[in-house]
């Protein structure tokens, strides 16, 4: 579509929103499960477009967000320990830990190597062969099917010195502590994420919690879409799952990734960011990919991991709270001098509230 | 030069010694000696500069140093000259220092310095003086260049913040982020298949133009790091006015459009190397535009927007749907050294 027409289109959603949403009874607010859409909203200046009865708020989405402290400390530790070679997503090179991050470390003479692909490890591995190389294993499902075929082909290899440090999450726990929230009127349904795991299988939400949720792509008009039909679901009080995004999922998701998943890895308790342990939120190694597990096979002591207390980034991942309000956001806190997660990631919210600003 | 052919830089190269005259004479004078080189004085005396010059110095780092559309020898004049030119100086003499990295393939610096030598005479400059220094392995990246350029001022504008005022108008010579994308994606780690040149070119031909407008140019920038946001952000900040720009209007390949979306960062800050940002007068961008369409390296140059208020100190895009948000100053964040 050319730019102008976009800009037409995108002017009609807008009128729809607010046609709708002004004859509502009560203001709304919706929650942007996924980081990338968090990013995607500001960066398209969809925000000033609302009107004040439709509010987005983000949510747990964003991998590097919900990931605790804890964890960038251990994977420290394990490449001090074991001189190993540790192997990561961009994002996370920046996130400060206990005693310094990622990026820190490497300063410091230790190897952290930033990788698109988990693919990149069995090369990687095979060059280092002398030393551990252990992926840290953040993100959702959007993330864990390659890296379950990574760990398939390190099996069929051999290869003795690849392991993985766990931190997988997924999405439909966290949405289950999510959605009975009374002031969340229904949810921005992540792209990427369903691609896998299939629109279906939000039903839940409408069945249990009678909360609608649209599956959305990532273009402005996307987005504009999804927010129209969402308003108009809530508006009529109609709990019901949409999709979207058809021309990238489908409602049944992608089963080949999915049956990936299932043979690689189980599921287990995991602790979020804001949210604390959630069970069955977490991926873990079935037999026969249980060697390849750096948080058993390379063993380190982890201190418990102090939050600076004034970070709201727990309220934050919830919703419960803008970037703005926080005491921290634009004084102590900056993408270039970080406290919190959601500032360091590219796709935390705090990052966006930042980096965009918003214009009224 | 074939005596050397499969050597390398070893530190007694930089000993002062008859290694160094002989990396000097083979290797360096061939490429970069247009006359006031061949001397090899302690300093040299420059004539017929008038009363006004520009004078900057810049250092590069820029890593991987062979990259799509240039190397660090070209880079090296270009930014340079560009400075000079941002100044309204028509870039006329340049030094050049060079750092060089014990184990560096002396064919390696041959490529550098042939870039270097055509940057230079295109841009129409002469290096007169300069400098070699070896370091041990690890000291250094290969090669790191300083060149420092002198440009003579043959007019009487101010060229500066001061001069901006609501409802100028601002364009860019063209698009914007090649350069910046093309290094990163040279860099080792990324594996992508697009084909993206450095933009890295001397800008003077479009600063000669543009000085036809007189007074009612304004401003001139070359948005190196941090790309157009910097800029404008300079342009804010310096002026303290509200810049807006149209998203739509700024100029981008397709091609940087779809590797910034895979690499996740924005063409807008990313850097470029012979592109202009130039402010003018109310009313007097498509004059401009028309004088810029005279030379090759802008006939896409395109108005993105005006100064907008006093009454605020920020930029504000509006974005494709008709949103508007801020265009933050770029937080270093990007990969480093990319120039």
């Amino acid at each position: 579509m050319n730019i102008d027409n976009q800009a037409i289109a995108a002017k009609k959603l807008v009128q729809e929103i607010r046609d709708i949403s002004s004859s509502a009874s009560a203001p709304m607010k919706f929650m942007e499960v996924c980081g990338t859409h968090t990013m995607a909203i500001h960066e398209t200046g969809l925000k000033s477009l609302l009107s004040p009865a439709v509010t987005l708020v983000s949510g747990p989405g964003c991998p590097v967000c919900v990931t605790e402290k804890q964890f960038i400390d251990h994977a420290v530790l394990i490449g001090k320990k074991f001189d190993a070679c540790l192997v990561t997503f961009g994002d996370l090179i920046r996130v400060p830990g206990s005693f310094g991050s990622l990026a820190q470390f490497r300063s410091e003479g230790g190897s952290v190597r930033v990788v698109y692909s988990p693919l990149d490890c069995i090369e990687i591995s095979k060059k280092e062969s002398s030393k551990p190389v252990v992926f840290l294993g953040v993100g959702f499902e959007t993330t864990s099917p390659t890296i379950a075929a990574t760990l398939r082909m390190a099996l069929s290899e051999n290869l003795a010195n690849f392991f993985v440090l766990p931190a997988f999450k997924t999405i439909h726990p966290a949405l289950n502590i999510l959605a009975p929230k009374p002031d969340l009127s229904g949810f921005l349904l992540p792209g990427h994420v369903s691609a896998i795991i299939g629109s279906d299988s939000y039903q839940y939400l409408a069945d249990k919690y009678n909360k609608p949720g649209v599956v959305a792509g990532f273009e402005a008009l996307d987005i504009l879409i999804a927010v129209r039909d969402l308003v108009k679901l809530a508006s009529r009080k109609e709990a019901k799952i949409l999709n979207d995004y058809k021309r990238v999922v489908r409602n049944s998701g992608n089963v080949a990734a999915q049956n990936l998943i299932n043979e690689v890895f189980e599921p287990c308790d995991t602790q979020w960011r804001g949210l604390g342990i959630i069970p069955g939120s977490g991926l873990t190694f079935r037999e026969p990919y249980q060697g390849f597990n750096a948080a058993t096979k390379l063993v380190v002591d982890v201190p418990p991991a102090k939050d600076d207390p004034r970070c709201r980034c727990a309220n934050i991942i919830t919703g419960s709270l803008q970037p703005d309000k926080c005491g921290l956001f634009g004084k102590e806190c900056t993408p270039e001098d970080p406290v919190g997660p959601c500032m360091v990631s590219s796709e935390g919210t705090c990052a966006a509230y930042y980096k965009y600003g918003t214009v009224k | 030069m074939s005596n050397d052919k499969d050597l390398r830089v070893l530190l007694g190269h930089g000993g002062g010694g008859k290694m160094s005259s002989r990396l000097v004479k083979n290797t360096i004078l061939p490429r970069l000696n247009r006359g006031k080189l061949s001397l090899l004085p302690d300093s040299i005396v420059l004539d017929g500069l008038g009363d006004r010059i520009a004078y900057t110095t810049d250092s590069y780092t820029v890593s991987p140093i062979f990259f799509p559309g240039g190397n660090i020898g070209s880079l090296a004049i270009h930014g340079t000259c560009n400075d000079l030119a941002c100044s309204g100086a028509r870039p006329t003499f340049v030094s050049v220092g060079l750092i060089l990295e014990e184990g560096l393939a002396i064919t390696e610096l041959d490529q550098i310095l042939e870039e270097m030598s055509k940057a230079a005479d295109e841009a129409g400059v002469e290096v007169v003086t300069g400098d070699t220094k070896v370091v041990p392995k690890g000291s250094a990246d290969k090669i790191f260049i300083n060149t420092s350029g002198i440009g003579r001022i043959d007019h009487e504008l101010n060229l500066g913040p001061d001069a901006i005022e609501v409802g100028d108008e601002i364009i860019v010579s063209g698009p914007v982020g090649n350069h910046g994308m093309a290094i990163m994606l040279s860099r080792a780690e990324f594996s992508f298949d697009f084909d993206i040149q450095s933009d890295s070119a001397s800008i003077w031909p479009i600063v000669e133009q543009l000085l036809e407008l007189g007074p009612h140019l304004k401003f001139l920038r070359d948005p190196t790091r941090g790309g157009l946001a910097a800029t404008l952000n300079e342009i804010a900040a310096g002026s303290s006015v509200e810049v807006q720009i149209d998203e739509t209007s700024v100029p981008i390949d397709e091609q940087v459009k779809a590797a910034s979306e895979i690499l996740g960062i924005d063409p807008l800050v990313a850097a470029n190397e012979g592109k202009l940002v130039a402010v003018v007068g109310k009313g007097m961008a498509q004059k401009a535009l028309d004088l810029m369409s005279r030379r090759q390296i802008s006939s896409n140059a395109k108005m993105i927007g005006t100064i907008t208020s006093d009454l605020a100190t920020r930029v504000i895009i509006n974005t494709r749907i008709g949103g508007s948000r801020i265009l933050a100053e770029p937080s270093g964040e990007l990969l480093p050294r990319i120039c």
